[in-house]
């Protein structure tokens, strides 16, 4: 049952990321690519992090992809035009990326990582090994239901990785700042109310005495 | 069925992360798609990163998957912020226009 959803879960994911790449219309490629973060956000979910899960879908679903979708929308371009000479550079990209795909295949299929995950007889302390496959079983314990996800990140984030923290909060603050200033344009032609003048202002420049 | 391991999801980060390769490769001409691309290349290295959390029984992937997800909010925020003051100039997104610099 859990192999059927992993190969629902990621089947869908890996589709939806080949449409975002390969879409014409770049609106669909940006629900392509949230349907793909939902599909993640499930597979987060089988592996244990459910507060990530709930991140994922809120931060980048709820903010990011609704901000790609916005800028997208008030922009007039014409995206075929950006296509074209789109299959000029294909036979360099699909190169690299295939000895790319072939050099992390043989990394995750090679017995590196499973024997720092492995499972161990309890008796003799020797590598269990798996009957069809004859690699080493990698440790996965099932946590139980008591353990709640957000609050053991919470234990952490909070302690050993608060300095971490501050600093993301920072760089979250320094997003925002940078965002509204790139984007913060004075129209010449449109009347505005400048507060420092109004503040400045005395009754000298308001009021003026005239003599009868 | 297939046993359920580590290696399938690294194998499916792979396939994520190459397919987002191939997009920067396609979609050279068009910033907004580049932007998407390497979100799918992030998104490809948390899966990875989760993964080894949950195998390891090691809470701290997971607070590394909060970091990287809070520094991609705040990369999307300003070159999305760079991109609209950039078509404010130019009325383009083409990379191709993003010439001044080198006069």
């Amino acid at each position: 049952m859990e192999s059927l959803f992993f190969f629902i879960f990621s089947g869908l994911a890996i589709l939806s990321a080949g449409f975002v790449v390969l879409s014409k219309n770049a609106i669909h490629s940006v629900v392509a690519l949230i349907f793909c973060f939902f599909n993640a956000s499930a597979l987060f979910l089988m592996l244990g992090a459910e507060f990530l899960a709930i991140i994922l879908i809120l931060i980048y679903v709820g903010a990011v992809m609704v901000l790609f979708m916005f800028v997208l929308m008030m922009m007039e371009v014409n995206f075929e035009k950006l296509r074209e000479g789109f299959m000029q550079y294909l036979p360099l990209g699909l190169m690299i990326s295939l000895i790319l795909l072939m050099e992390f295949a043989a990394a995750a299929a090679s017995n590196i990582f499973v024997a720092v995950t492995h499972k161990t007889d309890p008796k003799t302390g020797e590598f269990i090994l798996d009957e069809v496959t004859k690699n080493i079983i990698p440790k996965a314990e099932p946590l139980t239901a008591q353990v709640n996800n957000a609050a053991e990140i919470g234990k952490v984030l909070y302690t050993q990785y608060m300095f971490a923290f501050e600093v993301a909060a920072l760089i979250l603050l320094v997003a925002l700042i940078g965002a509204v200033v790139l984007t913060l344009r004075t129209r010449k032609d449109v009347k505005y109310q400048s507060i420092p003048k109004q503040v400045r202002a005395s009754k000298a420049d308001r009021l003026r005495k005239a003599s009868l | 069925m297939i046993e359920i391991g580590l290696t399938s999801y690294l194998l499916v980060a792979a396939c994520l992360f190459s397919i987002g390769m191939i997009g920067l490769f396609l979609n050279r001409k068009n910033i907004i798609t580049v932007l998407m691309c390497i979100e799918l290349m992030l998104l490809a290295v948390n899966i990875n990163f989760v993964a080894f959390s949950h195998y390891l029984n090691d809470i701290n992937g997971q607070i590394f998957v909060f970091f990287v997800l809070t520094v991609a909010a705040a990369e999307v925020a300003v070159g999305l912020a760079i991109l609209i003051a950039f078509y404010r100039n130019r009325r383009s997104v083409s990379i191709e226009d993003m010439n001044s610099l080198q006069g």
